[in-house]
């Protein structure tokens, strides 16, 4: 007989008490877990694929918009902006590395992105199958992608107009899957990857009505955006505003746009910490009646472990290892809850070709569970504890 | 060996009780009778140090109960009186033997099996054992309070109204088991009771036993000794 042994009895001996509290501690840990994971994950998607992106150069409108749209691909693009002018800034001595993105066609709901092969480089992206692109009119593709439309090296696909789906189907110049990219957690995953020159050669050879159409076209070649790095950090100072002030184009710098968008979500993720601090409050408070209905049911049995000879100290300990019985069981089931039902969220932002979240991660940050948990047992366990502590044993012996 | 002297208590807010001196050797026999609230459960919480005497003396198995602070009386209580309440507190989370060896851990001694399974066997409950007590017959559950009670080998056996809810036969067969604990264990035996079958019983079987005193009541009125 110890006391772990001995208070585990005491807690099923009300078997559906038991549960019922279990159940409700659970529940307000899985929703602090839940919220944990959800923040986390977000903040590290987002950081993830803006690794190494200084600037974002495209067509003036929403800088938002404009990281949105070139970065995580979660938004349509503000415009295009003129070759040229792209091709002006890459000669600017502050500028490391410029990465074109052309957009405008999809397939199947996946965005066909004109890039340069620096753009797989960036993200260290390996090719699970097949080769990079060499020629116009090849494609690699994300490892999502792959997995949904069931293309593989070797197979054709034509792409439609629009980033939605379901627009004109470009049918006179089909694609042909050169390879495939291993899965690698970034937003090359759910992204149709080919050069720059195809995305113009699609839209111009369908719409050109001669040779002239042809060539004008061609000098008006545009790109959407541009992903930027610099040489030194001290550009972010008066890149932006050079691009701003001096040409059409808009320069957008995605660490503060995300900033501001974090910080605009950040209000909602603080109400569902307030609402998951409410329902665990709520939990705190039915495990502490629960425990102090227990020591009044269990009174005369107390007052007996005392007749028995047993110090208060010892009975305090018991009810607190009953709370703590209680915490543990809680934390296990909460995280776990809060781990599936992330797992199921990860599966259904997958499908909706949005942000790419990891099931089953465990974030330091999950810490605060068992510390939660911890302290309700321990603050609910205290006011009966201390009952104990002055029961009268003559009184309650006598009770019958 | 249990001796009180002017011993009295005064409840907060309540009547305040005066005892009759009372004395029994070790290994003796003493009965307190009298009718409810004529304070038998206050003499008998008195000696096992659950409550403080207001004034007077109370020595039982040798300790004068004053000299003894909260925290002291626990352990020695646990070492020198065994209690059978008059409603047994037999825990209903445990079975018979975790309930036995609840009474060791309370005291925080390991379990030890032999100990329990002999003082089961002792009352013949040992084939009880893993039964929960809401299993057991009211005699049955009497029993396994008793080797509960004694499983320390206490020197003090307090027994309060143990024949109350019991038939004849059941009630001779509860006293019997008493004494014979009692006997065994050489143990100064004091039963709290209103039942007259007992005061019979013990005076048909008094012989073997030395120092029974029959009180009609603990208070300073009426003590009457055989």
């Amino acid at each position: 007989m110890n006391i772990i042994v001995l208070s585990w009895r005491y807690l099923w001996s009300r078997p559906l008490a038991a549960s019922l509290n279990l159940l409700l501690l659970a529940l307000g840990l899985a929703s602090i877990s839940f919220v944990l994971l959800v923040s986390q994950q977000i903040n590290r998607a987002f950081e993830r694929d803006l690794a190494g992106i200084d600037v974002v150069v495209g067509a003036k409108g929403s800088p938002m918009q404009l990281i949105l749209s070139g970065v995580f691909h979660i938004d349509a693009p503000t415009g295009n902006v003129p070759l040229a002018a792209v091709k002006e800034l890459e000669k600017n001595p502050q500028v490391a590395k410029v990465i074109p993105i052309s957009l405008g066609d999809s397939f199947r709901g996946f965005r066909i992105v004109g890039t340069s092969l620096d753009y797989i480089k960036h993200y260290d992206a390996q090719l699970a199958s097949g080769a990079l692109w060499a020629r116009p009119m090849q494609a690699v593709l994300g490892s999502q992608v792959a997995r949904q439309t069931n293309l593989k090296t070797g197979d054709t696909f034509a792409g439609s107009h629009g980033l939605g789906g379901g627009g004109e189907a470009h049918g006179q110049t089909p694609y042909a899957v050169v390879g495939v990219l291993d899965a690698s957690g970034s937003v090359l995953d759910r992204l149709i990857l080919t050069s720059t020159e195809s995305v113009w050669k699609v839209h111009e050879t369908d719409t050109a009505l001669d040779a002239e159409d042809q060539k004008i076209l061609e000098e008006e070649r545009e790109l959407t955006l541009a992903l930027i790095q610099y040489k030194t950090p001290l550009a972010a100072v008066t890149f932006p505003r050079f691009v701003n002030a001096t040409t059409e184009m808009q320069a957008a710098a995605p660490a503060l746009e995300i900033t501001r968008l974090l910080s605009m979500i950040g209000v909602g993720t603080d109400l569902l910490k307030a609402l998951a601090g409410i329902l665990l409050l709520t939990a705190g408070l039915s495990v502490f009646i629960a425990l102090w209905s227990a020591v009044r049911e269990r009174r005369a049995d107390l007052a007996l472990l005392r007749m028995l000879g047993a110090p208060p100290r010892k009975i305090a300990g018991l009810l607190l290892c009953e709370a703590l019985w209680l915490a543990l069981l809680a934390c296990v089931l909460g995280v776990l809850a809060a781990q599936g039902v992330m797992a199921v969220a990860a599966w259904a932002l997958q499908a909706e070709k949005s942000v790419v979240i990891g099931a089953f991660v465990w974030p330091i940050e999950l810490i605060v569970v068992p510390v939660v948990a911890l302290g309700v047992a321990l603050a609910a366990s205290a006011l009966p504890a201390w009952e104990a502590y002055r029961v009268s044993v003559f009184e309650l012996l006598q009770s019958r | 060996m249990i001796s009180s002297r002017q011993l009295s208590y005064r409840y907060a807010n309540g009547p305040a009780l005066d005892f009759a001196d009372l004395e029994v050797a070790q290994g003796g026999v003493l009965v307190l009778g009298g009718a409810s609230g004529s304070g038998k459960s206050t003499w008998l919480a008195l000696a096992a140090g659950l409550l403080q005497a207001s004034s007077g003396d109370m020595l039982v198995a040798g300790q004068d109960l004053k000299r003894l602070d909260k925290v002291d009386s626990d352990a020695w209580r646990a070492k020198t009186i065994g209690f059978l309440p008059q409603k047994l507190h037999l825990s209903t989370a445990l079975s018979v033997y975790d309930n036995l060896a609840l009474a060791q851990w309370a005291v925080g001694q390991k379990t030890d099996d032999k100990s329990i399974h002999a003082a089961l066997a002792a009352l013949g409950v040992n084939d009880l054992s893993e039964r929960k007590p809401t299993q057991l017959s009211g005699g049955q559950a009497q029993r396994v309070a008793l080797a509960r009670a004694v499983l320390l080998q206490p020197q003090v056996i307090l027994a309060d109204e143990p024949t109350a809810s019991l038939d004849d036969d059941a009630a001779s067969a509860a006293l019997d088991l008493l004494l014979g604990t009692a006997a065994r264990l050489n143990a100064t035996l004091v039963i709290a009771t209103h039942d007259s079958r007992i005061e019979k019983h013990l005076e048909a079987v008094s012989r073997p036993f030395s120092g029974i005193k029959l009180a009609s009541s603990p208070i300073n009125t009426g003590v009457r000794r055989s």
